[in-house]
Formats: C-alpha cells, structure tokens, sequence
C-alpha cells in the first residue's frame, strides 16, 4: 500500500519545446510518444503485408514505385522470392515488436499506469525516457536494413538458427541485414528491460493511500503482470541476439554446427548447436505472445465494464487466469518445437502445459461473456472493439487445441493454420484491444472526442475483413497449405491459389479501413469536440482528473482510495456509479474491501 | 446496432463452421500405417473445438442481443451461478476434454516417435541442402559409406562427399534426386542437413520432420498406397525455399527393385 520509501520521481512543470515534447520524462508524453511509435510501425508493417499479399495473389503483378524503392528487390515492380522474404521478416517483426508490445503494454500502460496508482509520475523518469529512445533507435536500426547491402534479413522473425549466423553466403541480407536486425531486438529488449522495471516499481511503490492491489484496476493488473513477463522474457532474448551478432562479426559458433557446407564451401564454424537457437528464442517467445495479449485483455476487462455499468463477476478471478497465463507461457514454448528434432519425450512433456493453458484462457472468456448477462451494455466504438476482441479471442484460441498436440503438429506445423491462429489471437485481438483502448481513453489523452460514426465504420470494416483474411488462413492450412512460400509452385498448391486472391482482396479492404481510423485519430485530435473530464461516467482514477492531465496528473494533489475501481450500477449522487476516489459511502451488493 | 454486431457474429460463425462440416478443405487421404491415429486425433479435436467455438461465439451474441442499451431503469442481474459455476465449469468441461486429448495424443505421438523401428525397415539416407533434397540407398552391401562434407561438390555431382576411391562401403551407395519406396514395406530414414535447416513434409504419409545442421534425425514410415506424391520443404531455409521439392514414387516390389537396378546403372 502506501510506502514512503519509495517515491515517484518529483520534476518540476517542463519547459522548453525539447524537454516538454522530446526528451521528455513525463510517462504521459512518453506514453504517447510509443503510441505514435506504434502506429508508424504499424502503417510500414501493413504496408508491407499489403505488397506480400499481392505478390501471393498475383505474383506476376508489377506494384507502381516498388522498383523505386528496392531495384534489386523488385525489379520492374515484380516482388522476387528473396524480397518476398525480406518482406515477411520485416512485416513479423515490425508488428510484433514495434506494434504489439509497443502499443497496448508501452504506450498506454506509460500513459495510464501512474495514473491509475494515483502517482505523480514513474520513479525513474531518465529509465524511461530512455526506454523510449532506446526503442525508437531500435526501430531506425531495423528499418535501415532496407537501405544497406543487400537488403534486411529475409530468415524470418523467428530467425531460425543456422540461417541466422552463417553470413551472407545463404541467402540476402543474411549478412548485415541479420545483424542488424539482431542489433535491433536487442536495443529493443534494453528498452523493455527498462520499462518493465519502472512498471513493476510503479505498481508494487507508488499506489496512493486505499489503493490496495486488489483494488488496482484490471488493465494495471494486466500491465504489471505484463511487465513480470518482459523482464524475464527479453532479459533471454538480449543475450541470444548478442551471441547471434558474435557469431557474424567475432568468428565465434553459438549456432553453427560443425562440418556444414555452404555453396561447395565448408562453412569456417564448428561446434555450435542449430536447437540451442530454438530454446532461447521460443522462451522469449511465448511469453511474447502473452506480452502482446493480457495487456488487451486488462483493457478490454477495463473497458467492457463501464460500459456494461456493472463489474466482471469476479475480477479476482481475471487477474489470477491472467497470472496463470503468464507462468504458464514460460513452459509451454516447447509446442513451437514439436517437430524440431528435439527429444520427442519433450514433446509431449510440452503439450500438457499447453493444453491446460487453455483452461485459464476459457475461464477468462467465460466471465467476459457471462458477465455480460444482465447487463446495461452501451454500444460504442470502444465497447464495439471490446467485443470484437473476445469473439477473436475466441476464434484464435480455439485453433491452439490443435497447435498443443504433437501428434496433429505434424500435419498442421509450418502451415497456414499456424499463420491464422496466430495472427488472430495475437495479432487481431491485439489490435483490437489496441483500438478500444484508443477509443476509449482518447479523450482523456488529447481533450478532444473520437468521431463515433467514423469509429464504427472502421469497426465494422475491421471486424468483418479480419475474419475474410484469417480464417480462409486456417483452410488452407488444414489441406497443407506451407507458409512462407513466396510464390505456390507444387502441384497441391496450385489450386489454392483462388482462395488467395479472395484473401488479398480482403487485405487491401480491411487495409483501407485503417485509415479511417487514422483520419479519425488525426482529425479528432485538432478538431475533435472537446472531452469532459469523465465522459464514460468510469470510475477509476484517470477519470477523477482533469482532461488532459496536467504534467503531474492530479495538480499537485494525492488522490485517496475509497472503494474496489469498478463500483458500477449503484445509486449514487452522481448516477449508477461510484468513483474510486470518491468518499461517497453507497449501497453495493458486490465486493467492497 | 448490437442486434446487427449478434447477427453478424451468428453468420460469420455458420459460415465459418460449413466448409468444416463440409469437408470442403482437407489433407489428402492417408497412405501410412499410422496416419489413422493422427486423422482420428485431429477429428476429435476439431469437434471439440468446434463445439466451443460455436457455443462461445452464439452466447457472445445473444447476451450483447439480449442486454445491451437497455434503459436506466431496467434491474442490472447477475447471471445466477456466479463465477464460481463458471471456474467449476471450465474446470471440469476443459479439464476434462484436455486431459482426454493429451491422452490419447500420446498414443498418435508414440506411434511414430517412441517406437524404433523394425530392425528389417529399409534404410535411406535424405540430405537436405539450399534448395533440393538427395537421397541414398545403401546398395546390395546394406551399408552407407562414410559421409565427408569438404568433398561435396555439386558441380561434378557429388552431393554426399563420398570418398569411393578409399571407401569400399560407399562403392555402391545409389544416390537419386528423387525418392521411390516399396509399397507396404517400412522404411527408416536418416535424415541430415548440409547446410541450414529444412524439413521433409509429405501429407499423404502424415510425417513432418525437420533437418537439424549437425544432428542426424530419423524417421519411420510404412506407405500403403501406389502413386506419386510430393516432398517438400516446411522449415524457411532462403530465397529458393518455396522451389525446394522432390517426388516421392511409392512402388510396388518389383517397380521399385527394377527402379533401384537403373539407379545403380546411372551411378
């Protein structure tokens, strides 16, 4: 609860132009600043799906001003097998670091976690704005790798080891790119190491008076839980991007076996291991994919809840699944590896934590969904999303009972099941909670409104294409459909071509929409109509502030603590709800502390 | 507007469900002895799946049908069993169907990699390399001869470096392009890569294994059925991966010793 050992950082009001927009340490600015970080990425990352897309739909098709911007790449605007690779490299790990993680745990977990805990601020300020620059150097690093030698890694995001440390003889950018690349992960695990820490102190420290943890809002859960798993997680990856590097530039052999032979040549390495890659990798990996996803899941909780104007059955609940899905990541990653070549006794030592990892995940979206029964749900763009995250959540999920099985993993690995399964579950979801998220505390970051119609629009667009695109995806993958296939060339292949179109097809759409999002995002934060402080009639504590809140977020005063954050459909002065930091004492028939 | 997100949730969940129910898609039929385990595994699964599925997404719509915009003075309720039920619920329903899948997918796992195989299994050597695959027989002598990888050279076609000026072993060694198996006689197969890592995949005979550089894997496999099938590679390996294939001919006993007298004759 309250400690005064530790503090939040006390700085005064900044001034000047760079203190107050660039090198901030205000958590609100950097938190915007990852956010602005997110959508750039996330334009590029969409971009490049969008080129990948029409390449498998027509591969012939020449795209207007790719030969521009890689001749080599795409000469005459034809995307070349090499460069269809480098593509999906950079697509995967643009989203996957740059948006998933970025977004819903950096951005707004920066902007609302302190807020939520009723603080000034973070306790290390200069942590974290320096987690947030180290991030963006980690971007501009990754991005290079388009504009030096032969172009960015085309090995993946998953950057299978030997690939990933012979040099440049296996392929395009298998040389700089890929140590570029590992520069990048590995700046971007520095800055997460960094904000992580700031997350777990901020949280554990700083919580003002009546705020006890179970009185923490679901989406602080969510980030503080989030940021348990990073610091473990990108504390493994960093060192195994470091010794990829070495292996590049210091002669060493981490991931090269002996006696390979590359080009007629005996590749200059012995004794490394190609599997110790995989473990390292797919420890951070897994947990990666709940970084991405329980920070949605806070939000959605968060968001669901002031507009259904009633609390989840059990709050507790959710934060244990969510704390039973995060130890739980750490050993389930095996099921990447089912047919690696690793001891297939491991395999099935794997699947049983994966299959029971489906438990916790069922119980969250059944108190999601039977907390909406009897309920007085008000239908917005964010509570739109909300819903579009568990209906993902759902359809994603269901696919990981296959994907736990070893002996189903042998027909569906490598396939396009695979790419369905975890581009809705972490992928669309993500987003999903991603833009309820904005809908929903857009007001209180910019002062202004979100235009509602634009929002459903968007949603509707969004909801229905996601579901064109990604489940065809798992179609194709349960007749063997191989992903990362540049162009279809087998036999079996052929005729499935079809289905790929109809896929592009709804890309490009579904892509369309996004920037209706963007628009809105733009147009709103110049000419959107002015927010109230509260205009969901919420109760937590970044609602009891102004909007926008000043740079120390409550004007000099500490909030105190009176109630559980979601005191929802009661009778108080002020309507059906009860805020946080109100000492209003009401009539409640659900937990009270 | 939440009447149109219940409608909406309804459809795309029929229509995602009828080219499952359908049939529509799927791996070809199975040509192993032990694919039955695997198919049988993966219906269960997808009924089981497929049943929460469904009952997720239609309770979705109908509580957001049921309960949403509803005026100030309709009674907030909470659904009757609480989050108790719900943990009981799950814990029971998934646990159950969990521990039922985890069970007897041991069995398909084991079938084909917790058994050795027969000790009279045909053995053949695949290398995987950027972008093809070759294979070997071991000729009439039943032994590979040793493998040295600074005499590969794929210009005067030597892919596996044998040594056949000092190795007596690798003398007759057959090496093909492609792959031809006696119907209904199981094969051992020994697997290794030259360069980085790849994978062997052919969906009729249910096997998926990848190549690990440095480590030799194997794989055991009976096909039941003549015809001509394709291997490919599943695990991303550089620019030529989507173009990295071979054939697969399973034979009967006489076509493949006849196939394997006019490799012999070709070395």
């Amino acid at each position: 609860m309250h400690d005064t050992s530790v503090h939040a950082a006390q700085h005064q009001a900044p001034t000047g132009f760079i203190r107050k927009h660039v090198f901030s340490l205000d958590h609100k600015v950097i938190g915007k600043q990852y956010y602005a970080l997110a959508l750039a990425a996330a334009l590029i990352g969409m971009a490049l799906s969008w080129i990948m897309r029409i390449h498998l739909g027509w591969g012939n098709a020449a795209i207007p001003g790719l030969q521009t911007l890689s001749p080599n790449g795409a000469p005459g605007g034809v995307v070349t097998p090499e460069y269809y690779l480098q593509l999906m490299t950079m697509h995967g790990t643009i989203m996957v670091f740059f948006v998933l993680t970025t977004a819903p745990f950096a951005a707004f977990g920066n902007y609302f976690l302190p807020i939520q805990v009723g603080a000034e601020d973070m306790p290390f300020p200069r942590f974290n704005m320096m987690s947030f620059w180290v991030t963006f150097t980690a971007f501009l690093v990754l991005i290079s790798s388009f504009f030096v030698g032969d172009g960015p890694t085309l090995g993946g995001w998953t950057q299978y080891a030997p690939l990933n440390a012979i040099g440049s003889s296996t392929g395009p950018g298998q040389g700089l790119g890929v140590v570029l690349w590992a520069t990048s992960i590995a700046l971007f695990c520095i800055g997460q190491l960094l904000g992580s820490l700031n997350f777990i102190t901020t949280t554990l420290d700083l919580r003002v008076k009546g705020l006890s943890l179970m009185r923490l809002p679901i989406s602080a859960w969510a980030w503080f839980i989030t940021s348990c798993m990073g610091l473990t997680a990108f504390s493994v990856l960093m060192p195994a991007c470091i010794l990829v590097i070495l292996d590049h530039v210091a002669g060493t052999s981490f991931f090269v076996a002996s006696g390979l032979v590359v080009n007629d040549q005996l590749v200059p390495h012995s004794g490394g291991s190609t599997l110790l890659w995989q473990h390292l990798f797919w420890f951070f990996g897994h947990p990666e994919v709940y970084i991405a996803i329980v920070p949605g899941i806070g939000i959605v909780s968060h968001i669901l809840m002031a507009n259904m104007r009633k609390p989840m059955l059990s709050q507790r609940v959710l934060i244990y699944c969510m704390g039973a899905l995060a130890v739980l990541s750490y050993i389930v990653y095996g099921h990447h590896m089912f047919v690696s070549g690793m001891n297939p006794v491991s395999s099935l030592a794997f699947s049983f934590p994966t299959l029971v990892i489906t438990i916790p995940a069922t119980i969250t979206v059944l108190i999601w969904v039977f907390s909406l029964y009897g309920s007085r749900l008000r239908i917005n763009s964010a509570s739109l999303f909300a819903l579009g995250f568990i209906s993902m959540f759902v359809s994603g999920g269901v696919s990981g009972f296959f994907l736990a099985q070893p002996s189903i993993d042998i027909m569906l690995h490598a396939t396009y099941f695979v790419v369905g399964h975890f581009h809705m579950v972490m992928g669309v979801a993500a987003m999903f909670g991603i833009f309820a998220g904005t809908y929903f505390w857009f007001p209180k970051m910019a002062g202004r409104m979100m235009n509602e119609t634009l929002g459903k629009v968007h949603f509707w667009l969004s909801f229905v294409g996601a579901y064109c695109i990604f489940m065809p995806f798992h179609y194709l993958g349960l007749v063997g459909n191989i992903r990362r296939y540049a162009t279809f060339t087998d036999d079996f292949l052929q005729p499935l071509i079809p289905v790929h179109r109809l896929i592009t097809v709804a890309a490009l759409i579904t892509g369309f929409a996004q920037l209706i999002f963007v628009y809105n995002l733009i147009h709103s934060r110049f000419w959107g109509k002015p927010a109230p402080d509260n205009p969901w009639e919420a109760t937590s504590l970044e609602w009891s502030t102004a909007t926008p809140p000043p740079w120390n977020n409550f004007g000099g005063n500490h909030p105190v603590v009176y109630h559980d954050p979601y005191q929802y459909g009661v009778e108080s002065s002020v309507g059906d709800y009860v805020m946080q930091a109100s000492p209003e004492q009401v009539k409640t028939d659900h937990d009270e502390k | 507007m939440a009447k149109f997100f219940a409608i909406t949730i309804a459809v795309i969940t029929i229509l995602s469900a009828i080219p499952i129910l359908m049939h529509t898609w799927e791996a070809p039929p199975d040509i192993s002895t032990h694919g039955h385990l695997i198919d049988e595994q993966m219906s269960e699964t997808m009924a089981e799946a497929g049943i929460a599925f469904v009952a997720a997404q239609l309770l979705l719509a109908l509580f957001v049908w049921q309960f949403s915009n509803r005026g100030k003075e309709t009674k907030l309720k909470n659904f009757p069993g609480g989050a108790k039920a719900l943990v009981i619920a799950a814990l029971l329903v998934v646990g159950i169907e969990v521990l039922a899948l985890g069970v007897f997918g041991v069995k398909a796992w084991a079938g084909q990699y917790l058994t050795p195989p027969a000790a009279d299994a045909m053995p053949i050597q695949v290398q995987a390399g950027q972008f093809a695959f070759y294979f070997r027989y071991p000729g009439p002598d039943g032994k590979f001869g040793a493998l040295h990888p600074e005499r590969i050279n794929e210009g005067s076609q030597e892919f596996f470096g044998l040594d056949k000026e000092h190795d007596v072993e690798s003398r007759d060694d057959i090496v093909t392009a492609e792959m031809a198996i006696p119907v209904n006689k199981e094969v051992h197969l020994l697997m290794h890569a030259k360069d980085v890592g790849h994978s062997f995949f052919v969906r009729e005979l249910r096997v998926q294994q990848d190549f690990v550089p440095g480590l030799d894997v194997s794989l055991h496999f009976t096909a039941t059925k003549i015809g001509r099938y394709e291997i490919v590679c599943t695990q991303l390996c550089g620019l030529g991966h989507y173009n990295m294939k071979a054939y697969l001919d399973v034979l009967s006993q006489d076509d493949f010793n006849e196939w394997l007298k006019k490799q012999a004759a070709q070395q």
